[in-house]
C-alpha cells in the first residue's frame, strides 16, 4: 500500500480507474434512473413514495462509505505521513458532507408523506446530523490554519475522533426501536421484493461509481493546483535572483 | 505518576490564584439559566419540565466557553512547549490537565446546579439523578473537549471553531444526561442512563488522552 504514497504511481492507476468509473456511472444511471423513477413498481404500502427511497438510501449508503474512506485516509496521513492520503479524504469530505445533506434532504420529503412529519429526534436521524456536523467540523478545522499542514493534520484527528459515531448510525435503528425503519440489506436475506431491489442496487452502484470518477477528478485538479504554486514559487524564485542586489 | 500530581497540582494553583475564571463559569450557568423562566413564561409545571434538559445544555455552554482554558494559555507562552518536550507521557499530563479543569469547572457546575434547579421548579425526585447524572458527563466533557480544544489551539477563529467541533460530540452526554433526570420524574429507575453516562466516560478516558496528546503534538511542531 506503501506504492500507492507516490503521486504520479497514484494518480496512473486513478487516471486508468476514471474513465471506467464515469461510465459505469453513467449506464448505471442511464439503467437505474428509469427504472427507479418510471418502471418499477410502486410499494404495495408506499406506493409512489417509494421512489425516493432509491436516491436516500443510496446517498446514505455514500455518506457512510465517504466518513470511513476519510478516516481510513486520516489514519494512514497521521501514521505514515502519505500526502496522497490526506488529499484523499480532504477531496472526499466535501462530497461526503453533499450526500449527508442529501440523505437528510431526502429523508425528510420521505418522511412528510410516511410518519407525517418532517422530522422526529429518533436515534438513526439524530446520528446522521451528528455525522453531517462532524463533516462541516472537518472542512472548518482544515481550513481554519494559516499552515495548511496544521490544518490537514487537525482535521486528520477529528475525523479519527469522529469516526465513532459510524458504529452508531449503523446500529441506531436496532438499539432504539423508533421511527427509522432497520437495514433492508443483510447478510441473511433481504427484507425487500426483488423489484426494488433492482433499481436500488443500480442507483448504489451508481452514485459509488460517480463517486469514484468525481474524487479522480477532484485530486487531478488538487495536483495541478499544487503544480502550478509550485511553478509559480519558483518563478518568483528566479525572478528574484535575476534581479540585481541593490 | 510524579508528572500527573505536578501539574495536577500547578494548574490547580494557578486556577486558585485566578479563581476569577472558574467564578465567571459558574456565573455564565447562573445566569444562562434564570434566562429561561422569562424566555418560556414562569409556569411552574411548565419549568419543572425542562429543568432536566436547560440544566444540562447551559452546563455544556458554560463548560465549552472554559474549554480554551485548558491549553490556550499553555500554547501561548510556551510552557505547552515544555511539557511537550519534557518526557512525560503526554496522554498523563492531558489527564492531569483535563482532571484540573474538570475540579474548577465541573466540579463547581455541578454545586450550583441543584440551587438553579430550585430556580426551575424541578421536583424533589430529580435533584438526585440530576447531581449524579451531571458527577458522571461532566468528566466526560472535560474530556472530549480537551480534544477540540487541542485542535484549534493557533486557529484564526478558535472560539466559534471549537463549539462545531465539540458540541455535536457532545449530544450523546446530553440525551443520556437529560434522559436520566426525565426517567426519576416519571417514576423509572435512571440506572441504566447513570450506567451509559458511566461507560460514555470510561470510553472518552480510554481515547481521548491520546487523541489530544495527538493534537498537541502537532499544534507545537
Amino acid at each position: 500500500m506503501h506504492r500507492f504514497a507516490n503521486p504520479t504511481q497514484f494518480m496512473r492507476i486513478a487516471d486508468a480507474v476514471y474513465p471506467w468509473a464515469a461510465g459505469l456511472s453513467l449506464i448505471l444511471f442511464l439503467a437505474g434512473l428509469p427504472i427507479a423513477l418510471v418502471t418499477s413498481p410502486p410499494d404495495y404500502q408506499q406506493g409512489e413514495t417509494v421512489r425516493i427511497m432509491y436516491v436516500h438510501v443510496s446517498s446514505a449508503w455514500l455518506m457512510m462509505m465517504v466518513y470511513g474512506i476519510v478516516a481510513a485516509n486520516s489514519a494512514a496521513f497521521l501514521v505514515w505521513r502519505h500526502p496522497m492520503a490526506n488529499l484523499v479524504a480532504k477531496a472526499s469530505a466535501p462530497m461526503g458532507a453533499v450526500f449527508t445533506a442529501l440523505a437528510l434532504i431526502t429523508g425528510m420529503l420521505w418522511g412528510q408523506p410516511m410518519w407525517g412529519t418532517f422530522w422526529v429526534w429518533d436515534g438513526r436521524l439524530t446520528s446522521t446530523l451528528i455525522l453531517f456536523f462532524l463533516y462541516l467540523g472537518y472542512l472548518a478545522l482544515g481550513d481554519a490554519f494559516e499552515d495548511s499542514e496544521r490544518g490537514d493534520k487537525a482535521a486528520a484527528i477529528l475525523a479519527l475522533v469522529g469516526s465513532v459515531n459510524l458504529p452508531i448510525i449503523h446500529f441506531s435503528v436496532e438499539w432504539w426501536n423508533t421511527l427509522h425503519q432497520p437495514s433492508i440489506i443483510k447478510m441473511d436475506g433481504m427484507t425487500v421484493d426483488k423489484s426494488l431491489l433492482l433499481p436500488l442496487f443500480l442507483m448504489m452502484g451508481a452514485f459509488t461509481s460517480y463517486y469514484v470518477a468525481v474524487l479522480v477528478l477532484r485530486l487531478r485538479s488538487e495536483l495541478l493546483a499544487a503544480k502550478i504554486r509550485n511553478a509559480r514559487m519558483s518563478q518568483v524564485a528566479v525572478n528574484q535572483a535575476a534581479q540585481p542586489a541593490e | 505518576m510524579s508528572a500527573f500530581s505536578t501539574v495536577l497540582a500547578r494548574d490547580l494553583r494557578l486556577a486558585l490564584r485566578q479563581s476569577a475564571d472558574s467564578l465567571t463559569v459558574v456565573a455564565f450557568f447562573a445566569i444562562a439559566t434564570v434566562l429561561f423562566p422569562f424566555g418560556v413564561g414562569p409556569e411552574t409545571n411548565v419549568l419543572a419540565r425542562i429543568a432536566g434538559g436547560v440544566l444540562w445544555v447551559t452546563a455544556l455552554l458554560a463548560a465549552l466557553l472554559s474549554l480554551d482554558r485548558i491549553f490556550a494559555v499553555d500554547f501561548e507562552d510556551g510552557t505547552l512547549d515544555q511539557l511537550v518536550l519534557a518526557g512525560a507521557p503526554l496522554p498523563v499530563v492531558v489527564v492531569a490537565k483535563v482532571c484540573a479543569h474538570w475540579l474548577t469547572t465541573g466540579v463547581p457546575l455541578i454545586l450550583v446546579s441543584p440551587l438553579l434547579a430550585v430556580t426551575l421548579h424541578l421536583p424533589a425526585a430529580g435533584y438526585g439523578p440530576l447531581v449524579l447524572a451531571l458527577l458522571l458527563g461532566t468528566p466526560t466533557v472535560s474530556l472530549v473537549g480537551a480534544v477540540g480544544a487541542a485542535l484549534v489551539l493557533g486557529t484564526r477563529r478558535g472560539g466559534v471553531l471549537l463549539s462545531l467541533l465539540v458540541l455535536p460530540l457532545y449530544i450523546p452526554i446530553l440525551i443520556f444526561g437529560t434522559a436520566a433526570v426525565e426517567a426519576a420524574l416519571t417514576g423509572l429507575p435512571s440506572t441504566p442512563m447513570l450506567s451509559v453516562l458511566a461507560g460514555f466516560m470510561v470510553l472518552a478516558l480510554t481515547f481521548s488522552p491520546w487523541a489530544t496528546a495527538a493534537a498537541l503534538r502537532q499544534a507545537v511542531e
